[in-house]
């Protein structure tokens, strides 16, 4: 309205425009507001678009398999009777589903944690001991940023099968550390190195030795750069399909999995598709909602990877 | 001593021996700090490097072939297809995730509520593509009644193009209307004015009657007019009846189409009532009435989102791919989105004023300066999306249903299948080639890195 109001307002010749530079002209803001109309309208038909398919898996995993199949998940909206939580009760009563669920735990902890360990003890020794050919180490960890998984898969089962850990949970989470520590490496050794000189030297002035330095100084301030890197780290994890299809014993598989095997019949198995879908969303929605900054700048670190 | 003499940094070369002693305990604490990490590294990512390599050599036996495999993986249909899919991933995806991502972080910018927006667009990024992809399995189902996207198509489609209420009636025996040609029906005889005209017809369910389909009524005599009755001459349990003549327990066939046609001409035509009965002008007088068979074409049942036909004619791109990447890009628009916002945060505000007080609009100022001063940002945005694409599996493999796998074949998910089916030297092959493909990214990180860690 105001926007309106003021580009009625009589100006002063045809040259008002070139003479009042600061403020846009009259006509200009007109199209400004149009156009932010527009555009406010563009985003609200998007962020629509976006939430639609999400919306359409969880009314979906609300509806019994007899109305799955009669019709689209639409219809709870004409007849809301069509919900229930049947579904559920019947997944959280299948016991490969509260297992799978359970596995998909038992590998994403420890996972994130070795990765935040082994990883902040490298990036320490990276940024701040002393030994030869430092850097030429650091760039080759930098190197392997961008190798993919699918070069490790083959070589690491037959390895895998020697050591006999093949089919097995520690081996899911070796193969997920191993390929979670350049990132970890390279995040947290540029963090670390941004400490300052003199508060290291001070320690080490006090007596410290590197174990109680790494333990007592770095560690607590490289806490913003490990949050970012163990939430990465427990989201790609938890939502990883493919290193598990390959690495995870097939009697106990996580969730991603599990789910999986059920893909093939879609269309009959929406009902525990949709609802299994959803519960392996959980989690990770729920940590992203939760620490939405740090994965922000964890994605942004990780532009590379 | 003498190598830790030259390898330590120019001030340590003049210290005295009891230093040299500490470095010495140093360099074996550093080595117990890396350890861990180095042996992880070396076992299960770089040693796999060089094995891939080595074992790409060999066929599945274990026969030494030379470059056997790589003459396979360009020769192969299927793994061509593999390629070439993967091509269009690695040009479409990135670019139109960036994009996408461009104008969201632009668009955003000064809005209110630009930051639950970018949380929105944001949020499938944290979840997995198993999830993702069954979110989109849910989306593309063919059934217009149970997919969405189906839903939606159908809907404009046939807010064009009007569906038929018939599709299945056609004429009973004796009849006197005869197949007119590409499926529509015309009457034996010339119809007179004054006459009214029978037009009986068969096979509509009766639960896919039109619901305002009401009991069908001879036609009233109309003097200079031509009128009669288009029904569905049987009911259920009594069968045909009177044969030919309508009756009341019969229905009829509201909104049918019925044209007059004079030497291959349409003169007239009229649509019937709720009764079946219709009426058309002088004109229609010693026509043929022809039922078009608009009436009876079968209902429109939408795109095959995950099927294997092209998506254009021209450009080689099929369905199942096309809307496995617009999943992609669901999930990872917000991806660019963020990093570009973040970047668009960092422009100084002066640039963008000083060209709007030059009298640049909007458009010039995106154009001609956010875009240069994004421009290694959204590079770096594209690179890293190209990366990630090249080894894109989980969604294809979870939204391609299992009969157009093939078509949708991608890389990652032909070296996951020859992995199965336990053809290492293919599978090898395809690992070598996607580390190849990586290698100039690679070797990129660590050039930008150098100039860096040399501080």
């Amino acid at each position: 309205m105001s926007a309106l109001g003021e580009a009625v307002e009589p100006r002063a010749g045809g040259k008002a425009e070139a003479g009042d530079k600061a403020r846009p002209s009259a006509a200009s803001r007109v199209a400004g507001a149009l156009s932010s109309g527009l555009m406010r309208v563009f985003l609200l038909v998007v962020g629509l678009l976006w939430l639609v398919p999400t919306i359409g898996l969880a009314l979906s995993s609300l509806r019994e398999p007899a109305d799955i199949s009669a019709g689209g998940w639409w219809q709870v909206f004409t007849v809301p009777s069509q919900i229930t939580f049947e579904n559920y009760a019947h997944l959280l009563q299948d016991e490969t589903i509260t297992g799978s669920l359970l596995s998909t735990v038992a590998i994403t902890v420890p996972s994130t944690l070795l990765v935040v360990v082994i990883g902040s003890l490298a990036g320490y020794a990276f940024a701040w001991m002393e030994f030869p050919g430092r850097d030429w180490w650091f760039l080759g960890v930098v190197g392997l940023l961008v190798v993919p998984v699918q070069v490790a898969l083959l070589p690491v089962s037959q390895l895998f099968g020697r050591v006999g850990i093949f089919e097995t949970t520690l081996g899911v989470i070796l193969f997920h550390v191993a390929f979670g520590l350049p990132f970890a490496i390279f995040l947290l050794r540029n963090f670390f190195a941004e400490i300052p000189r003199e508060l290291l030297e001070a320690a080490r002035l006090d007596g410290a030795g590197e174990l109680r330095l790494f333990l007592r100084v770095v560690m607590p301030l490289g806490g913003p750069a490990i949050a970012s890197l163990g939430i990465f780290q427990f989201l790609w994890v938890w939502n990883d399909m493919l290193v598990a299809l390959i690495f995870a014993d097939s009697k106990n598989p996580p969730i991603t999995v599990a789910l999986q095997q059920q893909v093939r019949h879609f269309g009959d198995n929406v009902s525990i598709l949709a609802p299994g879908a959803f519960l392996s969303m959980v989690i990770p929605l729920a940590v992203f909602f939760a620490f939405q900054r740090q994965f922000v700048s964890g994605v942004m670190a990780g532009a590379v990877k | 001593m003498a190598s830790e003499a030259q390898t330590g940094t120019g001030t340590r070369t003049t210290r005295t021996a009891p230093v040299t002693g500490v470095v010495r305990t140093r360099k074996r604490m550093a080595a117990a700090f890396l350890l861990p990490a180095l042996v992880l590294l070396g076992a299960l990512v770089v040693y796999p490097i060089g094995y891939s390599l080595y074992r790409s050599f060999y066929d599945r036996s274990g026969e030494f072939t030379g470059f056997g495999n790589y003459v396979t993986l360009f020769t192969d249909d299927t793994i061509l297809t593999a390629i070439r899919n993967n091509a269009i991933w690695v040009v479409l995806a990135p670019t139109v995730a960036t994009a996408l991502g461009l104008i969201f972080a632009v668009l955003t910018e000064r809005i209110r509520w630009g930051t639950a927006f970018k949380l929105l667009v944001f949020m499938p990024m944290a979840i997995s593509m198993l999830a993702a992809g069954i979110v989109f399995r849910l989306v593309y189902e063919q059934d217009p009644d149970r997919g969405a996207l189906n839903a939606v198509w159908v809907g404009v489609h046939d807010s064009f193009a009007e569906s038929s209420a018939f599709p299945k009636a056609h004429p009973g025996q004796e009849s006197p209307l005869k197949p007119g040609g590409g499926g529509s029906f015309v009457t034996r005889t010339t119809v007179e004015a004054g006459v009214p005209v029978a037009l009986p017809l068969l096979g509509v369910p009766k639960e896919q009657m039109p619901e305002e389909a009401a009991p069908a009524k001879p036609a009233a005599e109309e003097p200079g007019k031509v009128t009669g009755t288009a029904w569905q001459d049987f009911t259920l349990g009594k069968g045909v009846g009177e044969r030919n003549a309508p009756d009341a327990s019969e229905s009829g066939y509201p909104g049918l189409t019925v044209e007059a046609v004079k030497g291959g001409e349409v003169v007239e035509s009229t649509k019937a009532a709720a009764d079946g009965t219709f009426t058309l002008s002088k004109k229609a007088d010693g026509a043929q009435l022809r039922l078009p068979a608009s009436n009876f074409r079968e209902p429109y049942n939408g795109v095959d989102w995950l099927g294997p036909d092209r998506a254009l004619p021209f450009v080689g791109v099929n369905f199942v791919t096309l809307s496995v990447i617009l999943a992609y890009v669901w999930m990872w628009a917000g991806f660019a989105m963020v990093l570009i916002a973040a970047g668009l945060a960092g422009i100084p505000r002066e640039l963008l004023e000083a060209a709007r007080v030059d009298g640049a609009n909007e458009w010039q100022v995106f154009r001609r300066v956010t875009v240069p001063l994004l421009a290694p940002l959204l590079a770096v945005v594209l690179v890293t999306l190209m990366i990630n694409v090249l080894k894109i599996f989980d969604l294809v493999f979870i939204i391609a249903p299992g009969d157009v796998r093939d078509d949708a074949n991608v890389l990652a998910l032909q070296l996951y299948n020859s992995f199965v089916d336990r053809d290492s030297g293919v599978a090898s092959a395809i690992a070598v080639l996607l580390f190849l493909l990586v290698v100039p990214v690679m070797a990129f990180n660590v050039r930008r890195l150098r100039r860096e860690v040399r501080r």
